[in-house]
């Protein structure tokens, strides 16, 4: 069939299975705009191109698919440089297309060129400039199978004008369905090798001390199932790193909930006293090992990673195993299932962990009258007010440390955060790329004052759009989390953070954005706030909790300092370690 | 240069636009530092080989190979120990020489078997292939008479053949 660039980008992104597309048009992308309306595809009219690529960070999360972007050159392409760059960091499928200046004017600073391939070659797992017409239903194939496949990333073609446009001869194609990925030099490796899993089953069954550091890497590889039955198979705790909530029950008995810099004491120092750490889908991160040299400093490690680089990089491993988290999981279930039960005596180390849990849970003041809200708390009951699925998004900071330790998540997926490259903004453009994909489920998007700031106007895309968000603005009037920096480690020299609680109204700008806007001041106005909220479903919701500025998120590991130097509550600082 | 901290690698790429900035791009933001790199096309026009030798004390060679092999144009990858290779360099200098100092200089190029390929009223151009220190031995003998200019191309390897057929290479050093 005879047709034109443009037709066939459309027609390759159906083939894949494509959906929604989230996207802003401009006069490079402009004749790809034009097929969309015969189209199937829905398309999301976003306000800044940014939102874009986050909303399709949250769609992919939470569905499972990749997230589909489309934008023009120049500044909408370095407009979305972050979220491509936070998909990188954090594994996230997607597939950005954006447009580029015709190919004959590449190169002579046209308007609104830049080099786009150049400048995503470092956030991307790989980009494509497509030349020819005839490339565009393989690039299109080949795209999505690099973004979904191995460790899974973003991709991103960059499309000439002149090769979509169907008023230029060198648009025209014969549409073709593509034989298959054409990457000689692309081979992930998602079967372990059964020998690894052997020395993996036999140091598994000496260890008096294991733990299970389950990493984002479980999600991707819709792995949570698989990991429910090792740890059941082989009565092993598991740690849930912040990429990871979710992938295991926060209600299960053997759950220990997150590690790291604001994980709780439990999840933080059963890692650092344990005999054998068992990653999976985990990279080590040093918000998760604190100063390395002194982190777990008895334990032997087996790492299993699809992404062979990340063996090996940060901590040596005594069995490394490249492969599939899903496969690698089953693989070791099979093996224990073999082995039968381990002879090692871990009745010493469970009650050491059930004695850490009895002393020092986690924990914050009450609230004091004429105070601001206990943020804690305002979390807590819009987890109990909500139904148990909702699925939570985060911006960065303060907020996103409380969501992640109060919230009880109980299913994988339901947890949707920006951790690698740590986005701030990142929260609402997730949380609407979420509900899109979920539509049936609460989404909730817990938010700081600060990020709100910076990506709220995709609430007029949530409402001209009807995705019925909900917002849980947690305002203190402060950059929270560098407030706290600044307040710990700087001699509470507060440099350039108070962003003020009373201005913007946030009130009136949730209804100007065409949204319900609640505020809620007092203790006794938060639950009703809470479940006005719940009630809307026609569309999106913020409200506003004036929360306490002096508010710190504990437990905390400092900056440089090692997880043996973990700093509790001040309550509970008093208690025997 | 100590073998013990330079590595050659070898890699097989596929042909196409940006791929050796994408490589150079990729040691640049790990922090990777290239001693000598060289590219040209091979046998097979779909594939280019770019062969380069890492300071393995700026990072560990199993991080360089495993980070390369992410790069989705690169195909192969094989690392050559230089015991079981076969490297060549070339050199092309331009050195100061006083009409009165042709001779010495000519007993070095006849002993290093060099190449004179150009003589100006007092300075030569000469080339020399070889092995990367024997290169290096004829640049540090040539130095005192004063280089004006010199480009050498970066080293290129082969594997090793098996005994059983290798034949004695008359250019070994």
């Amino acid at each position: 069939m005879k047709t034109n660039g443009g037709s066939a980008l459309i027609a390759s992104l159906e083939r894949e299975g494509v959906d929604v597309v989230f996207g802003l048009p401009g006069g490079a992308i402009l004749p790809v705009y034009d097929p969309i309306l015969d189209s199937s595809i829905r398309h999301i009219l976003v306000r800044h191109e940014q939102g874009a690529g986050h909303m399709a960070q949250g769609y992919a999360h939470a569905t499972g698919r990749p997230g589909v972007l489309m934008v023009t050159s120049g500044p909408a392409a370095t407009n979305i440089v972050t979220p491509l760059c936070d998909a990188y960091m954090d594994s996230i499928p997607l597939v950005a297309i954006t447009g580029q200046v015709p190919y004959s004017a590449i190169g002579t600073d046209a308007f609104q060129e830049c080099d786009t391939t150049g400048i995503t070659m470092s956030v991307t797992k790989h980009n494509f400039l497509v030349t020819d017409a005839a490339d565009i239903p393989q690039v299109i194939h080949d795209a999505f199978h690099i973004a979904t496949t191995g460790r899974p990333g973003p991709v991103l073609v960059d499309i000439p004008k002149d090769i979509v446009d169907p008023n230029n001869p060198r648009s025209a194609l014969e549409m073709y369905q593509p034989d298959g990925p054409k990457l000689p030099g692309y081979q992930p490796q998602p079967e372990p090798e059964a020998t690894l899993i052997a020395d993996a089953i036999e140091l598994i069954q000496q260890a008096e001390r294991p733990v299970i550091y389950a990493g984002g890497g479980i999600l991707k590889a819709r792995a949570a199932e698989a990991l429910r039955a090792l740890a059941d198979a082989a009565d092993i705790h598991v740690v849930t790193t912040l990429m990871a909530r979710g992938a295991f029950p926060d209600d299960h008995p053997l759950c220990l909930g997150m590690p790291g810099m604001h994980g709780n004491y439990t999840a933080v120092t059963a890692m650092q006293q344990a005999d054998l750490l068992i990653a999976l889908g985990a990279r080590f991160d040093d918000r998760v090992t604190g100063r390395l040299d002194g982190f777990a400093p008895e334990a032997k490690i087996i790492h299993a990673d699809i992404d062979p680089a990340e063996l090996n990089k940060v901590r040596r491993a005594d069995v490394a195993i490249v492969g599939d988290s899903r496969l690698v999981i089953e693989a070791m279930v099979e093996g224990l299932a073999a082995a039968g039960p381990s002879p090692a005596d871990r009745s010493e180390w469970r009650s050491r962990i059930s004695g850490w849990r009895e002393r020092f849970p986690l924990t914050y003041d009450e609230h004091v009258p004429g105070e601001g809200l206990k943020p804690q708390q305002v979390l807590e009951q819009l987890r109990d007010g909500s139904p148990e699925d909702t699925i939570v998004t985060s911006g960065v900071g303060q907020h996103q440390m409380w969501a992640a330790q109060h919230w009880t998540f109980r299913h994988p997926y339901t947890w949707i955060n920006s951790g690698g490259l740590g986005t701030m903004g990142f929260s609402i453009p997730a949380a609407i790329g979420a509900k899109v994909g979920m539509p049936d489920r609460t989404v909730w998007a817990v938010d700081g004052d600060g990020c709100f700031q910076m990506t709220a106007q995709e609430l007029v895309t949530a409402a001209v759009e009807r995705i019925p968000v909900k917002v849980a603005l947690l305002n203190n009037g402060y950059l929270g989390m560098v407030r706290q920096w600044q307040e710990m480690f700087y001699e509470e020299r507060f440099s350039e953070v108070e962003l003020g609680q009373a201005v913007p109204d946030y009130v009136k700008w949730a209804e100007a954005m065409g949204c319900v806007g609640i505020r809620a001041e007092s203790p006794e106005e938060v639950e009703p706030a809470i479940a006005q909220a719940n009630d809307i479903d026609d569309r999106p919701v913020v409200v506003e909790f004036r929360t306490e500025a002096t508010e710190k998120v504990f437990p905390m590991v400092p900056a440089g300092k090692t997880n043996s130097d973990i700093m509790v509550h001040p309550s509970q600082e008093g208690q025997q370690r | 240069m100590s073998s013990d901290r330079f590595h050659t690698v070898v890699l097989r790429v596929e042909n196409k636009a940006g791929v050796l900035a994408r490589v150079a791009g990729l040691f640049a933001r790990r922090g990777f530092n290239i001693d000598s790199l060289a590219v040209a096309p091979t046998e097979d026009d779909r594939f280019s080989r770019i062969t380069f030798t890492v300071d393995v004390e700026s990072a560990p060679l199993d991080q360089v190979v495993k980070q390369l092999n992410k790069l989705i144009n690169v195909v192969e990858i094989t690392e050559l120990d230089p015991k079981s290779s076969v490297e060549r360099e070339l050199m092309i200098i331009t050195v100061n020489v006083a009409p009165e100092n042709r001779g010495q200089v000519m007993d070095l190029v006849r002993i290093f078997e060099a190449k004179v390929l150009n003589v100006g009223y007092d300075q030569m151009m000469l080339s020399l292939s070889g092995a990367p220190s024997r290169v290096d031995d004829f640049e540090q003998l040539l130095s005192p008479h004063g280089i004006v200019e010199l480009q050498r191309t970066g080293r290129v390897a082969l594997r090793r053949l098996d005994k059983i057929q290798a034949a004695p290479s008359a250019e070994e050093s």
